[in-house]
């Protein structure tokens, strides 16, 4: 009796252990093998809900246009990694994913203090990387050939901010960030042209404190700034706007695209109405192409596409089309053809006409200034878009 | 630099340091009451603490759901979700001492502690689980009851919110409450003897596993109720928001003197107001060379410079005497 039980169990264990063996011994299919598009993206923690966003809009293109790879004898598979918004387990997922041969693309990071450091272990195999969300100027600046991004840049977008500051008559700011390369890096962005542009800038300030933030806010109260910039994520945005909104800061609030999500309205609530954001990523409903894809991803999900994720499904279309391209010989494409690929698609997709410059930048981002309109989650698509731009990347010569 | 700013902010900087030092101080009990009694660190109390934030935000959103938030007076639903989370924290901590303590109490002191610091990790993922599986949520938040928000304005510069006067009545009246038993009781004499010799004062007839188990007890439901207010204050909590608070709430502990209730007190309120101090004021005095992502640096400089002249803490250390 006992020894059944413990054969059972030894049994169920094996069988366990067979099933999370990932892509472990894949049936071979009848053809020329396997091709498989990663993501990376935060799947679990408190920025999981845009993480979530990026790997299903990811699965949904290569859901659907995994036709033509298969009609030319591949078996095509997504693989979703869950890099934990932490820059370590992303790395170490990159070492997984080069390891395995059959990914010739990957869908990823949302974070760019994430994508930078994978992005160096993805360069050792010129395994192609098609970054639905990373702005960080540095993604696209190190001109590696396998990197390259469908969104815009933070060195635009923190222009677009301060801009869009200076048309609200506003003043004075004071500009606090998260001390990512992501957040800091697009205050720094905010600051320097508030200051050119001859805005008061009051203070500039850095946490990594996520839940008291009253010793922040005090100074700023007395010091009463026309607005206040935000450089960081939402789960660390929304508490802070929230905590200043009832200790009575009265001044206007304004974040990047990190601010863009439905949970920044689910933990500030009525706080954040009439907050401006700026995105690289504008919401899918204003995207005229985009209302086939927002349907079919609620008939699929059941929910909301999360920003990035139309983004997302346009970098997994892309890396589809290249490996497509690549395959045209007839075996199995090379990781350093799909990467020269990439750079070759032009594809008319939902955010726009997609076409890389030299450093994987897109020929043409788009830019948003949004403002949020209710303090409901569900409505978090019926943001107000109150200014949009298509800008190129600032060409070489114009940087620092 | 703009003195009349300095100076303006400055009981508003105090307010909020207190406030935060009340918190620490309700945490550090846990640490402190554990050592006085085991001479040992129950790294695992920072994960009791954020359970009764948890006990605390579930129940405030099932009286939500039920309609009840706003239909019940504010001051009983207050109460209802502290007594709530100090049992649940309580109850954790004693069940943790059983489980994972007790059968080590007579290892060699190190081992415990590896125990501790597994069930810190074991408690931080179970919590994620739950509230994954249950809520599908990593971030919880805070249900607003308007009247928390209502403030009041002392002068221009400094007012204080409803919810920041129920932090410290809460956490003046429950250290109250234990300064009481532990001094003026029978229970409290018992915990006291237990503390100072164990096999002594098992034979005088006090059953030590009995008065350890209440020990935790009641430090458990000292950092459960640190949690809620916690959660009332901050609004946001998730799986890992116990680890920070409850390394500074440890830290307190020692400022004051491990294993001196008092001390423990004293210790929060100090580093509360050391680290809001210098949150406040370190970018207004440096120009903005040192911002408030130094406020730690600063306050626990200020820490080990304290130690250096006061090793054993601020009121001393407690430590049994030696059978």
């Amino acid at each position: 009796m006992k020894n059944s039980i413990v054969r059972s169990v030894v049994g169920v264990l094996v069988v366990l252990a067979l099933a999370m063996v990932p892509g472990g011994a894949p049936i071979e299919a009848q053809g020329k093998g396997t091709v498989k598009i990663a993501t990376q993206s935060p799947l679990s923690g408190g920025q999981a809900a845009l993480g979530e966003g990026i790997k299903l809009g990811a699965q949904l293109a290569v859901e659907k246009f995994k036709g033509p790879l298969e009609k030319m004898g591949f078996k095509v598979e997504f693989v979703p990694y869950d890099d934990q918004a932490k820059p370590d387990v992303g790395v170490s997922n990159s070492k997984n994913i080069i390891a395995d041969k059959d990914i010739l693309a990957i869908i990823g990071h949302l974070n760019s203090g994430v994508a930078i450091p994978s992005s160096e272990v993805y360069k050792e195999v010129s395994l192609a990387m098609i970054s639905p969300a990373n702005t960080n100027p540095t993604v696209t600046d190190r001109k590696y050939t396998n990197v390259n991004r469908v969104c815009g840049r933070d060195d635009v977008q923190g222009v677009v901010g301060s801009e869009f500051a200076k048309s609200l008559t506003v003043k004075s700011v004071y500009v606090i960030h998260d001390k990512t390369p992501y957040g800091q890096g697009v205050a720094e962005f905010f600051r320097d042209d508030a200051k050119k542009k001859g805005l008061n800038v009051l203070g500039f300030e850095g946490t990594e404190e996520k839940s008291n933030f009253d010793p922040i806010v005090t100074p700023i109260r007395a010091r009463n700034p026309d607005l206040i910039y935000f450089g960081g994520i939402y789960d660390q945005g929304a508490p802070f706007f929230k905590q200043a909104r009832e200790k009575g800061v009265k001044s206007k609030f304004m974040g990047p695209d990190g601010m863009d999500s439905s949970d920044l309205a689910k933990i500030a609530g009525k706080n954040v109405v009439g907050m401006y954001y700026t995105s690289a990523a504008g919401p899918a409903s204003a995207l005229p192409k985009a209302k086939q894809f927002v349907e079919d991803f609620k008939k699929k999900f059941g929910k909301n596409p999360e920003p990035y994720a139309a983004e997302a499904y346009d970098a997994a279309t892309v890396a589809l089309k290249a490996i497509e391209a690549a395959a045209k010989g007839g075996k199995a494409p090379a990781r350093e053809d799909v990467s020269v690929a990439v750079r070759k698609v032009k594809l008319a997709g939902i955010t726009g006409d997609i076409e890389f410059d030299g450093k994987g930048d897109r020929k043409k981002a788009l830019y948003f200034v949004l403002q949020v309109a209710s303090d409901d989650p569900q409505k978090w698509g019926d943001n107000k878009i109150v200014k949009q731009l298509a800008i190129a990347p600032p060409s070489a010569t114009a940087q620092k | 630099m703009d003195l009349p700013l300095l100076l303006g902010i400055l009981p508003q900087v105090l307010l909020d340091g207190l406030i935060l030092g009340f918190m620490y101080a309700l945490i550090a009990l846990g640490y402190t009451m554990v050592y006085g009694v085991l001479e040992f660190i129950n790294f695992a109390h920072s994960e009791i603490f954020i359970v009764g934030a948890f006990v605390g935000v579930e129940l405030l959103l099932g009286l939500k759901s039920a309609g009840l938030l706003d239909a019940l007076p504010w001051p009983l639903v207050l109460v209802l979700v502290l007594v709530a989370g100090m049992a649940a924290s309580g109850v954790l901590a004693v069940t943790v001492e059983r489980v994972a303590y007790r059968p080590l109490r007579h290892a060699p002191r190190l081992i415990p502690l590896i125990s501790a610091i597994g069930i810190s990790f074991f408690l931080q993922d179970a919590i994620r689980l739950f509230e994954s599986l249950w809520r599908n949520a990593f971030n919880l938040v805070y249900p607003t009851m308007d009247v928390l928000n209502v403030r009041f304005e002392l002068t221009q510069t400094v007012d204080v919110s409803v919810k920041s006067l129920v932090v410290i009545v809460a956490a003046l009246a429950m250290l109250g409450v234990l300064h009481l038993l532990v001094n003026r009781t029978k229970v409290g004499t018992a915990i006291r003897a237990v503390a100072e010799d164990q096999a002594a004062a098992s034979l005088m007839g006090i059953n030590v596993n009995r008065i350890i188990s209440l020990t935790f007890l009641i430090g458990g439901a000292m950092g459960g109720a640190a949690g809620v207010l916690f959660g009332v204050q901050y609004g946001l909590i998730n799986p890992y928001t116990g680890f920070i608070p409850g390394l500074k709430a440890f830290t307190a502990a020692v400022l004051g003197g491990i294993g001196n209730i008092p001390g423990a007190m004293l210790g929060g309120l100090v580093l509360g107001l050391l680290e809001a101090l210098a949150a406040s004021y370190l970018s207004l005095l440096t120009g903005g060379a040192f911002g408030a992502e130094y406020k730690d640096i600063f306050a626990f400089s200020v820490l080990i410079v304290i130690l250096i002249f006061r090793p054993k803490g601020l009121l001393g250390e407690v430590i049994r005497g030696r059978a």
